[in-house]
């Protein structure tokens, strides 16, 4: 027995020396741009990549598309990200509480929630009031994540009283449930509905005024001391630029 | 619930890749016939196949009347319809269940109240001699309790046929001769046919009425007992037997041959006056002359050399009766050095002096 | 066990055969060991242990709790009922295409668990093969149901009931159900007087392996139940949802999770587990 706490004293103490030198920084031999985005950026932000790459020779820009929260702890934790996009203020908020933002947020684009139901929409589902049908099955996000919160919003805004059969913890899940015909309307963002229908028509979007009053921010942050902050600041202007908007508003955003 | 007693007829063709069992042979009811052989002889196949465990290629096992197995007609008994009872080398009790609780399972199982089981499971304790053992599980129990309270177990559910699978094997020199006399008591008193796979001599001989040879899977000798182990027709069964044995009637201090020549010897159990028994020694304790040896107290008797064999490091002679002397001398085996063969001369057809001390005879109860 | 048993106990193992080990092999165990086990110490770091009570005792905490609980225990026992039958089989039976059959019945322990969630749904999910029948014949879907949750728990956990139980049924053998049968017992009374008795430590191991793949359980549980507190919502559930919102209940959940797990393996430890019966 005795052999074995040796060991693993042994084995507590290596790793605790390799922690302490753990943080010296790794040399990049060309130059990289790393961009850590919400999953729903996925397709518009690596459009925009593959554009900043040709506009910058010897430039590489990888992506890390998550979920937001995913993302900001990683950044918290020392994920070498140079910039970061979020899906959320709340989720921003975890990496400028931690002082990790160079300057503030900027919101560059809002999502909109929009009703998804099969193709065709069978149950024929008109407004955000027709959800509360108790013969409709409805999946909405758990308010713990953006798009629950938002559904909430509108629910709060327009006395409707959804009682869904799931709150699914992330977006694609909602739609997940609608695509595979389980649920008969959800409630995603358009720009998921029109991710759905890029290869060919899987769902219906159907929406609602009410979800303006429950517009979801993207903010958009340089990270301090990042190693390739100018590259960083260069991607910034590019998605601010009338090209990136472009893209972004193809994707189904609205630039602010 | 008791079975009329049943005479057992089997006549079986198994093939297996090593051997083909191929025999026929009977046993009346009462009786029990020693199944003799090496590992590999097709022993076990054979209980296998009288207990339907397995099936044989071709032939038939009657039980009694009952057809109980059939291969030309397509009859199958399951072993648990059969009604026969196995008593295996490890005993195999329940370890889950009390030594009363096991015995009381065949009972159980033929579906006897367990009021009703639990008493008749007594009963075979108190017959096993294990009477203060029953409320022990099977860990707690020594080899040859554990063996005691397996035997109960077999004899509980009053089997037609009760077959032996080395019974004494995996007991300890201690051990093995109480159970020894305790099976012979028990076996004596039942009517059902009775079938014991051993690989030693002197079990066939306590327990059995006739002993049948195998090797191979066939048989190579089949008679009562005493006949086959003191005058072995091949030497294969000699060296099966590998003991000397003389048949007589127990006196104390010994046995008396039927001639009326007095062998001196320990009782391995107490024998009563004018019990059947048998004598028996080693080939190698027995000492050749030429003149009879006198002095020490010593069992002597006059042979011929019949034949001189090579065993091992030793060289095996075989006696006959001489035409005026006691016919159990037939068969009679000495071990002697090579240097002594040649120093004595020995050739076949010579008379020679056999000498045992009586400290190597063993007298034990023989079966008829 | 009390004091003169762990005292009787330790004599025993004093006096036990000892041939001792390489000693090469503590350094890859202790490695080993920390891998398992500091992780799961960094979740201790990282709770806030002031704010525990209240996260742990939420009313969403305790529902998901009592959910995992109940729907556990449920699909415990279906695994015994269906895969106890299934290690018979395995075990004993002389079919053909048993290795065919054992290799799908250990499919769910190498398919990912969503990819599990995914199948059942096309299988019993409203517009599955089945679960389109179900519902024109009995008017009622299957996801979104705490029977959904069982069904997804039964999937990922048969397999760790069956690879134990379909092992201690080999290692005990057919020599005592030979026995029983030569004493009269027809198959079924040597089954269930002779053969489960004598795998119960197995069984129990296995069903404790399963009970704890089922609290753990959550990829199949997602993708075929989906998420609602106090009907679909179990434990691993709520914590990759509290993840989003707040790591601190999500780490505190988690160390919930991680006590339930050690009160399973404790509880059965002694006695199935080590198979000391």
């Amino acid at each position: 027995m005795k052999r074995f706490w040796v060991a693993i004293v042994a084995v507590f103490g290596v790793l605790l020396t390799a922690c302490g030198r753990g943080s010296t920084g790794s040399t990049p031999e060309a130059k990289t741009l790393t961009v850590f985005a919400a999953a729903s950026l996925t397709e518009s932000f690596t459009e925009l990549g593959k554009k900043f790459e040709t506009d910058n020779p010897g430039v590489t820009v990888k992506f890390n598309f998550g979920a937001s929260s995913d993302l900001a702890q990683q950044i918290v934790n020392g994920g070498p990200a140079d910039l970061f996009a979020a899906a959320s203020p709340a989720t921003m908020k975890t990496v400028t509480d931690k002082a990790l933002g160079d300057g503030t947020p900027v919101d560059f684009v809002t999502n909109e929630l929009q009703i998804v139901t099969a193709p065709g929409n069978p149950k024929g589902i008109k407004t955000f009031a027709d959800l509360a049908n108790p013969a409709i099955k409805v999946v909405v996000c758990a308010p713990q994540v953006p798009c629950g919160a938002a559904e909430l919003a509108v629910e709060k805004a327009t006395g409707v009283d959804i009682k869904p059969v799931s709150e699914e913890p992330d977006v694609k899940s909602t739609l997940g449930k609608v695509t595979t015909g389980n649920a008969d309307a959800g409630l995603v963002y358009v720009t998921d509905v029109l991710a759905a229908n890029k290869a060919k028509p899987t769902v219906d979007g159907v929406s609602f005024p009410e979800a303006k009053q429950a517009l979801n921010k993207y903010p958009i942050v340089v990270i301090k001391n990042a190693p390739q902050a100018d590259l960083a600041r260069k991607f910034l202007e590019l998605v601010r630029s009338e090209a990136g908007k472009k893209v972004l508003q193809a994707a189904g955003f609205v630039v602010t | 619930m008791s079975r009329e007693p049943a005479g057992l007829d089997a006549a079986i063709v198994l093939r297996r890749p090593e051997f083909t069992l191929d025999l026929a042979f009977a046993v009346a009811p009462g009786e029990v016939l020693a199944v003799l052989g090496p590992n590999g002889a097709g022993k076990s196949t054979l209980l296998g196949v009288l207990s339907g465990l397995l099936r044989p290629d071709a032939g038939h096992v009657r039980l009694g009347d009952r057809l109980v197995t059939d291969v030309a007609a397509g009859v199958h008994v399951p072993p648990h319809e059969r009604g026969v009872g196995m008593l295996a080398q490890q005993g195999l009790l329940f370890p889950h269940l009390t030594a009363l609780a096991n015995v009381a399972f065949g009972p159980r199982a033929r579906g006897v109240p367990r009021t009703d089981a639990d008493a008749a499971a007594r009963r075979w304790l108190i017959e096993v001699d294990a009477a203060e053992l029953a409320e022990r599980k099977p860990s707690e129990l020594s080899g040859g309790q554990a063996q005691r309270v397996a035997l109960a177990r077999a004899l509980a559910p009053e089997p037609a046929l009760l077959l032996l699978d080395e019974p004494l094997a995996s007991l300890d020199v201690d051990a093995a001769p109480a159970l020894r006399s305790l099976l012979r008591r028990v076996m004596r008193g039942s009517k059902q046919s009775k079938v014991l796979v051993t690989h030693d001599a002197l079990d066939a001989l306590v327990l059995a009425d006739r002993v049948m040879v195998l090797s191979g899977g066939r048989i190579v000798e089949n008679g009562p007992t005493r006949e086959v182990l003191t005058r072995p027709r091949s030497s294969f069964t000699a060296r099966i037997a590998g003991l000397d044995l003389i048949p007589g009637t127990a006196v104390d201090g010994g046995l008396k041959t039927a001639d009326g020549m007095l062998i001196s010897g320990r009782q391995s159990e107490q024998l009563a006056d004018g019990q059947s028994a048998v004598a028996v020694f080693p080939p190698f304790a027995v000492a050749v002359f030429r003149q009879r040896p006198d002095g020490s107290p010593r069992n002597v008797v006059e042979v011929e050399v019949a034949a001189l064999e090579p065993h091992g490091d030793t060289v095996r002679l075989r006696a006959a009766a001489l035409p005026a002397g006691p016919g159990w001398v037939d068969g009679l085996a000495a071990d002697v050095t090579p240097a002594a063969v040649a120093d004595l001369a020995i050739e076949p057809g010579m008379r020679m002096w056999y000498a045992v001390k009586a400290t190597e005879v063993a007298i034990h109860p023989a079966a008829r | 066990m009390n004091r003169p048993a762990v005292l009787a106990r330790r004599a025993r193992d004093r006096h036990q055969i000892s041939v001792g080990l390489p000693t090469l092999i503590w350094l890859p165990a202790a490695i080993g060991f920390a891998l398992i086990v500091l992780p799961v110490a960094g979740l201790g770091l990282k709770t806030d242990w002031p704010r525990l009570p209240e996260l742990i005792f939420s009313e969403s905490a305790l529902d998901a709790l009592r959910l995992s609980m109940i729907t556990s225990s449920i699909s415990t026992v279906l695994c015994i009922l269906f895969g106890g039958p299934i290690a018979v089989i395995l075990a004993r039976s002389r079919i053909g295409g048993l290795r065919l059959l054992r290799a799908l019945v250990l499919l769910p322990l190498v398919l990912p668990p969503v990819v599990g969630g995914l199948a059942l749904l096309f299988l019993l999910g409203r517009t599955g093969l089945v679960g389109r029948g179900i519902e024109t014949a009995f008017g009622f879907t299957i996801p979104f149901t705490t029977a959904a949750v069982v069904l997804a728990q039964t999937f990922v956990a048969m397999p760790f009931l069956v690879v134990s139980l379909e092992g201690a049924l080999r290692t005990a053998g057919q020599r005592y159900e030979a026995v029983a049968a030569t004493l009269g017992a027809s198959p079924m009374h040597a089954f269930r007087r002779v053969t489960v008795p004598l795998v119960l430590p197995g069984l129990a191991s296995g069903a404790v392996l399963a009970f704890a793949r089922c609290i753990g359980e959550f990829g199949a549980t997602i993708a075929f139940a989906g998420s609602l507190q106090g009907t679909t919502r179990t434990l691993p559930l709520l914590v990759y949802l509290e993840r989003e919102a707040d790591v601190d209940a999500a780490v505190a959940l988690s160390l919930l999770l991680v006590v339930v797990a050690v009160v399973v393996i404790a509880v059965a430890r002694p006695r199935f587990v080590e198979g000391q019966t």
